[in-house]
C-alpha cells in the first residue's frame, strides 16, 4: 500500500463525508429549530436529483438543472411542511416518525408514477469531467474534488448564515426558546416553513451533485437518509458542528473501512474469504462506532447546550 | 392485476387464429413492478405477453402480480395464485433470492415453475426438480464466458462483485475458466452506490482488466464514477452489467464495455427481428435481455401446452423440455437439468443511430450448459 | 365487564378466528393463509406495544428480534434436513415448541445487549440507536455466507407440532392464533401488574419513579427484553408461514410497519397490534388488487391516520384509551 493510495482514500472519505454533511445539517437544523425527526428527508435528495435530471436533460445543461434541483427540493420542502408538517410540531416522536415514513412511500412511489421504472441520465459538466494529478503520481476525479469544494462552501455559508444574518439570529433563538421568539413577535410559521424549505434545498442540492455520479432512480435517498441519521446522533442532534464532524468521521471510517479490512483479514484467512468476512464487518463499521459513541456519550459528541 | 387480466383477455380474444390446447391453461406470473428493480420485471412483464399476445389462444389466462422485491410478499402471491386462482404454472420472478423463496414450494405443491431469469445453483445442481425449468440460462454462466474471454490477452485481472450468493457465484464462475493471475477479488455492500474506495484499488492493483458484476444502479454508479476517474483498464462484466435496461441511465462511459450475453438486439436471425420488431412497435423502446428470456419461456410453456395437458404433469414437462421454438437467440435446448444449452456471445456497448446498445463481437462458448448438470439426477 | 373495548376486543378476536374457518368451508384456503399472517404480525406488535405503548420506549430497530426469531427457525431446521451439527453437538430440529424457545431466548438474549446499550440514551436517539443495531444485524444476515446471505434460507418443509399436521393451513393457522391469543394475555398480565404500573410510571415521569425507589433503566430494560422475546417468537412463527427467512425480515422498513401496525390499531391499547394487523394486511392486498401504485395510497392512508385519526382503529371504534 502506498502513501498515494492512502491519500486518495482519505479523499474519497472526506468527499463521502462532504456529501453526507449536506444532508445531515437540514435534519440537524430542522431538528434543532422545529424538534422534528423527518424520514422524508431522503425523498427530498431524491426529488433533488429527478429534478436536475430532468432539466438538464430538457435544457442541456447541467448548471441550470442543478439550480432546477435546489428549487425544485426547496418548494416540494415547503409545501409538504405547509400541508403535512407543521402538524406534527406538537406531536411527538412517534408520530412524527409514522407520517414521514408514510411520505417516503408517497413520494417514492408517485416519483415512479411521473418518471416510469427506469434510471434516468444525468452526466457530469464537461467543465468538471475528467481527473487531475496528485501529489504521489495519482489521479483523482475533478467532479469528486469539485463536491468536496461545494460542501465546503455550503459549511461556510451556513455558518455565515446562522451567525451574521437576521434569520440566523431568528433560528438560533428559535432552537433555544421557542415560545420566547414567538412572543417577540417574529412570525414564527414562516420561519418554520423557511428552515424547512432550507434543509430541503440543501438536501435536493446533494441529491443533484451525487446524482451525477450515481444513479437517479427511485428509492437512492434511503440509504443517504439512513447514513445522515447515523451521522447527527453521533454529532449531536440539533448542533451543525456536531453533523460536520460526525459527517467527515462516517465518511473517513465507511471508505477506509471498506479499503483496509479486507487486506486486514488477509492475515487471518485464504483472500476469498478475507474479502467476504473483511466485506461483512466493513458494512457494519459505522454502526458499530456509533454504538460506541452513544454508548459513552449517550447524547452524542457535541449536544446543544439546551432541551 | 385485473387490468392485466382484462389486457391479456382482449389481446386474446381480438386474435382469430391460435392452436386450441388440449386443456385450458392458467399461468401466474410474479415479479417485480414498483420499486427500485421495477425496470427489469417490467420487461419480463412485456417479453412474456408479447409471446402470449402474438399466440393469440384464447385457452390462456395469465395472472400478473407485483412482488415489490420482496421475498415474503412473494411467497403470499404464490400461496394465493395456486390456492385461490388454481394456476397451473408459475414465472416471472427476476430476483434468485425471491425465487429461493418460491420456487422450491411451488414444485413441492406439483406446479410447474418456469424461471425467466434468476437460476440460482442450488437449484441446478443435486435439488434439481423435474417441475422446474429455467429458460434463461443458470446465473453462473455469463460470469464463465467472461472468464473465458479474459484468458484471450488479460494477465492479471481485478474482479468485483456484491457481497451477496449470486455475488460469490458470480466470482466464482469466473474464476472456474480464467487462467490468469487475480489482482485482487473484491466483495462490496449489496446496494452500495459510492466506489471511491475501489476505484482507488483498482489504479493502485496494476491490473490490465477488470471485471465487475454490478446489476441495475449498483452498476450505473459505478461506470459513471469510473469513466471519471482516470483510471485506463478496460472494464467488462456480465451482460446485466450493460443491459438495455441501464445503459440510458449510464451513458457514454458504457462506450467500449465488454459483456458476455446470449442475446443482442442485432442477432441476424429471423426470430430475434420478428421479436424485436414487434417489442418496440407494442411497447416503443428497445428490450432488454429479461425480455428475451421472458418472451422465450411463455414461448416454451405455449409450445409444450399445444402438444400436451398441463394437467398430465409428467407428459407436459416431457414437452416442455422438447424447448419447441424459435428463440431470438438462436440455437436453444435444454440440458439435463433443465437449464438452457445454448452459445454465449461476446457483446460491446456501441452507439448505433445516438442510441446505446449492445453490438455482437465474437461467440466466446458454443453450445454451453452449466457446471451443476453432472449432480442433477433427472 | 363488558365495556364498548371489551366488545370490540371480542369481535377482533372471534372475527379472526372466523375468517379462515369461513375460508375453510368455502374452498378458498389463501384467506387462511392471510389470516395467518395477519395473527403473525398482530403478535409481533403485540411484543412491541409493550416497550412502545406501556414504556413509551420508540424501538425503531424492533425487526432484529423478528429476524432473529426467523432466522432460528431457519437454522435450526435446515441442520436437521441437513444433519450438520449446529453447535455442542446439537444437530438441529423439526419440532416447533424446540424452537420458539431457542428463537425467544436468542431474541431476549440479543434484545439485552441492545437494550443495555440504547437504554442510555433517550428520545429521539433511542429511536436512532435500536435503528443502527438493526442495521448492524441486517448487514450481517446479507453478508455472512454460511446461511444464505442475501438469497435468504428456505425451510423445505415446514416444522412440526406434536399431533398437528402443520401443512394443513387451517392447523398451522390455529396454532399462531392460540399463541396470539396467550401473548395478548401476557400483555395484558403484564400491564396490569405493579412492573407495567412502573413502566408506565417510569415514561410519565421518570424523577417520580426514581424516588419511590424503583430504577427506572431496570424496569425498561426487563420491558424491553419481554418486549423483544414476544417479537422474536413471531418472527419464528412467520418463518414457518413463509418457509422462508431472509434478511428483508430484519430491514428497517420491517421495524417501520412493525410501528405502522401498532398505530393504525392504537398505541398502547390491548387489542391494537391485532386491529392494526388486519387493517394493514386487508389494504395491502385489497390496493395491491386494484393497483400498481398501491404503495402510494398506502402512503396516504397512512398519513391521514396519524394527522386525523389519532387513537387508530381502536380508536374510532371503542372510543379513548382508558389507560396507559
Amino acid at each position: 500500500m502506498t502513501i498515494a493510495l492512502a491519500l486518495e482514500q482519505l479523499l474519497n472519505g472526506l468527499q463521502l463525508g462532504v456529501m453526507l454533511f449536506l444532508m445531515a445539517a437540514g435534519l440537524t437544523l430542522i431538528f434543532g429549530v422545529m424538534g422534528l425527526i423527518n424520514l422524508a428527508h431522503g425523498s427530498l435528495y431524491m426529488v433533488g436529483a429527478f429534478a436536475c435530471a430532468t432539466v438538464a436533460a430538457w435544457t442541456g445543461s447541467f448548471w441550470i438543472g442543478l439550480v432546477a434541483s435546489l428549487v425544485a427540493a426547496a418548494a416540494a420542502g415547503a409545501i409538504v411542511e405547509l400541508v403535512v408538517i407543521r402538524r406534527l410540531y406538537d406531536r411527538d416522536h412517534l408520530d412524527q416518525v409514522l407520517a414521514t415514513f408514510a411520505l417516503i412511500l408517497m413520494f417514492s412511489e408517485g416519483t415512479r408514477w411521473l418518471f416510469g421504472s427506469f434510471p434516468l441520465y444525468l452526466d457530469i459538466p464537461p467543465l468538471l469531467q475528467g481527473a487531475v494529478g496528485l501529489p504521489g503520481g495519482t489521479e483523482y476525479p475533478v467532479y469528486r474534488l469539485a463536491i468536496i469544494a461545494a460542501g465546503a462552501l455550503v459549511a461556510f455559508g451556513l455558518y455565515m448564515l446562522i451567525s451574521r444574518t437576521r434569520l440566523g439570529m431568528r433560528i438560533r433563538a428559535g432552537e433555544s426558546d421557542r415560545e420566547m421568539i414567538g412572543a417577540l413577535g417574529v412570525d414564527i410559521r414562516t420561519l418554520y416553513t423557511v428552515v424547512f424549505a432550507l434543509g430541503a434545498a440543501l438536501a435536493g442540492f446533494a441529491g443533484a451533485m451525487v446524482g451525477a455520479i450515481q444513479s437517479v432512480q427511485v428509492g437512492m435517498g434511503e440509504p443517504v437518509l439512513i447514513l445522515a441519521f447515523v451521522v447527527i446522533v453521533i454529532g449531536g442532534i440539533g448542533s451543525i458542528k456536531g453533523a460536520l464532524l460526525g459527517a467527515l468521521l462516517v465518511g473517513v471510517t465507511d471508505t477506509m473501512g471498506r479499503f483496509l479490512l479486507p487486506k486486514l483479514m488477509l492475515l487471518f484467512v485464504p483472500p476469498a474469504q478475507a474479502g467476504m468476512i473483511g466485506g461483512a464487518i466493513a458494512s457494519m463499521l459505522i454502526y458499530i462506532v456509533m454504538a460506541v459513541i452513544l454508548a459513552v456519550k449517550p447524547r452524542g459528541l457535541f449536544p446543544p447546550a439546551h432541551a | 392485476m385485473k387490468k392485466m387480466l382484462a389486457a391479456a383477455s382482449l389481446a386474446l380474444s381480438l386474435s382469430a387464429s391460435g392452436l386450441a390446447f388440449a386443456e385450458p391453461l392458467k399461468i401466474g406470473m410474479i415479479t417485480t413492478l414498483s420499486g427500485g428493480g421495477a425496470g427489469l420485471g417490467i420487461d419480463t412483464r412485456d417479453g412474456f405477453m408479447l409471446a402470449i399476445k402474438n399466440a393469440g389462444n384464447k385457452d390462456i389466462t395469465v395472472v400478473t402480480e407485483d412482488d415489490a422485491q420482496k421475498p415474503e410478499l412473494a411467497v403470499q402471491i404464490a400461496d394465493k395464485m395456486i390456492q385461490s386462482d388454481k394456476v397451473d404454472i408459475l414465472t416471472g420472478i427476476v430476483w434468485s433470492n425471491l425465487l429461493m423463496a418460491v420456487a422450491p414450494s411451488a414444485v413441492a405443491q406439483g406446479k410447474f415453475y418456469v424461471s425467466t431469469n434468476a437460476a440460482p445453483a442450488a437449484l441446478a445442481g443435486a435439488n434439481c426438480n423435474k417441475l422446474y425449468f429455467n429458460a434463461a440460462y443458470q446465473n453462473d454462466n455469463l460470469h464463465e464466458a467472461m472468464g473465458e474471454y479474459a484468458n484471450k490477452g488479460y494477465k492479471k485481472m481485478f474482479i468485483l462483485a456484491p457481497n451477496y450468493p449470486a455475488g460469490k457465484d458470480s466470482l466464482t464462475g469466473f474464476k472456474r475458466y480464467y487462467k490468469g493471475q487475480l489482482a485482487a477479488e473484491v466483495y462490496t455492500q449489496v446496494g452500495q452506490t459510492d466506489y471511491a474506495a475501489e476505484i482507488a484499488q483498482m489504479r493502485a492493483s496494476g491490473a490490465d482488466g477488470i471485471f465487475v458484476f454490478l446489476p441495475g444502479g449498483m452498476g450505473i454508479a459505478f461506470m459513471k464514477q469510473f469513466a471519471q476517474s482516470g483510471v485506463k483498464i478496460p472494464v467488462m462484466g456480465p451482460g446485466f452489467s450493460f443491459s438495455q435496461d441501464v445503459l440510458p441511465a449510464i451513458g457514454d462511459a458504457a462506450l467500449g464495455a465488454k459483456a458476455s450475453g446470449q442475446w443482442a438486439p442485432d442477432f441476424d436471425n429471423a426470430a430475434s427481428k420478428k421479436f424485436l420488431a414487434d417489442f418496440q412497435k407494442e411497447y416503443n423502446r428497445l428490450p432488454s435481455i429479461y425480455a428475451v428470456q421472458a418472451y422465450d419461456a411463455a414461448q416454451l410453456i405455449l409450445a409444450a401446452a399445444s402438444k400436451a395437458s398441463v394437467k398430465d404433469a409428467a407428459a407436459f414437462g416431457t414437452e416442455l423440455k422438447k424447448a419447441d421454438i424459435q428463440s431470438p437467440r438462436g440455437k436453444f435446448k435444454f440440458n439435463t437439468n433443465q437449464h438452457p444449452i445454448q452459445d454465449i456471445y461476446l457483446t460491446e456497448v456501441v452507439k448505433n443511430n445516438g442510441v446505446l446498445t449492445n453490438k455482437t463481437v465474437e461467440k466466446i462458448f458454443a453450445d454451453h450448459g452449466d457446471a451443476y448438470a453432472k449432480d442433477c439426477k433427472l | 365487564m363488558l365495556t364498548r373495548e371489551n366488545l370490540v376486543n371480542l369481535i377482533l378476536a372471534l372475527g379472526l378466528l372466523a375468517v379462515p374457518l369461513a375460508a375453510n368451508a368455502l374452498g378458498q384456503p389463501f384467506y387462511i393463509t392471510l389470516a395467518t399472517r395477519v395473527a403473525i404480525l398482530a403478535l409481533a406488535a403485540t411484543g412491541l406495544n409493550l416497550a412502545l405503548g406501556v414504556g413509551g420506549l420508540v424501538s425503531f430497530g424492533h425487526a432484529a428480534f423478528f429476524g432473529i426469531g426467523g432466522y432460528v427457525a431457519g437454522i435450526v431446521a435446515a441442520h436437521n434436513f441437513s444433519g450438520d451439527p449446529l453447535l455442542f453437538g446439537f444437530s438441529g430440529t423439526n419440532q416447533m415448541w424446540i424452537i420458539w424457545i431457542v428463537a425467544v431466548a436468542l431474541a431476549g438474549l440479543v434484545g439485552l445487549a441492545i437494550g443495555v446499550i440504547s437504554l442510555r440514551t433517550s428520545g429521539v436517539y433511542f429511536i436512532m440507536i435500536t435503528l443502527a443495531f438493526a442495521q448492524m444485524v441486517y448487514y450481517f444476515a446479507v453478508s455472512w455466507p454460511a446461511y444464505g446471505g442475501e438469497d435468504g434460507l428456505s425451510i423445505l418443509v415446514r416444522n412440526q407440532f406434536p399431533g398437528v399436521m402443520t401443512m394443513v393451513p387451517l392447523n398451522y393457522f390455529l396454532i399462531c392464533y392460540i399463541i396470539l391469543l396467550l401473548g395478548i394475555a401476557l400483555f395484558a398480565i403484564l400491564r396490569a401488574s405493579r412492573f407495567g404500573a412502573a413502566l408506565q410510571a417510569a415514561r410519565q415521569n421518570e424523577v417520580r419513579v426514581a424516588t419511590v425507589g424503583i430504577q427506572p433503566y431496570r424496569i425498561r430494560l426487563t420491558g424491553f427484553v419481554l418486549s423483544a422475546m414476544i417479537t422474536g417468537l413471531a418472527g419464528a412463527l412467520f418463518a414457518d408461514l413463509n418457509r422462508f427467512v431472509s434478511p428483508s425480515m430484519l430491514s428497517w422498513h420491517m421495524s417501520g410497519e412493525l410501528i405502522v401496525l401498532i398505530i393504525l390499531g392504537g398505541t398502547g391499547r390491548l387489542f391494537g397490534p391485532l386491529a392494526g394487523a388486519a387493517l394493514y394486511v386487508a389494504f395491502e392486498y385489497a390496493l395491491g388488487g386494484v393497483t400498481e401504485r398501491w404503495q402510494f395510497f398506502l402512503g396516504l392512508i397512512l398519513l391521514l391516520v396519524v394527522l386525523f385519526a389519532r387513537g387508530g382503529l381502536l380508536g374510532v371504534l371503542a372510543g379513548k384509551a382508558r389507560h396507559g
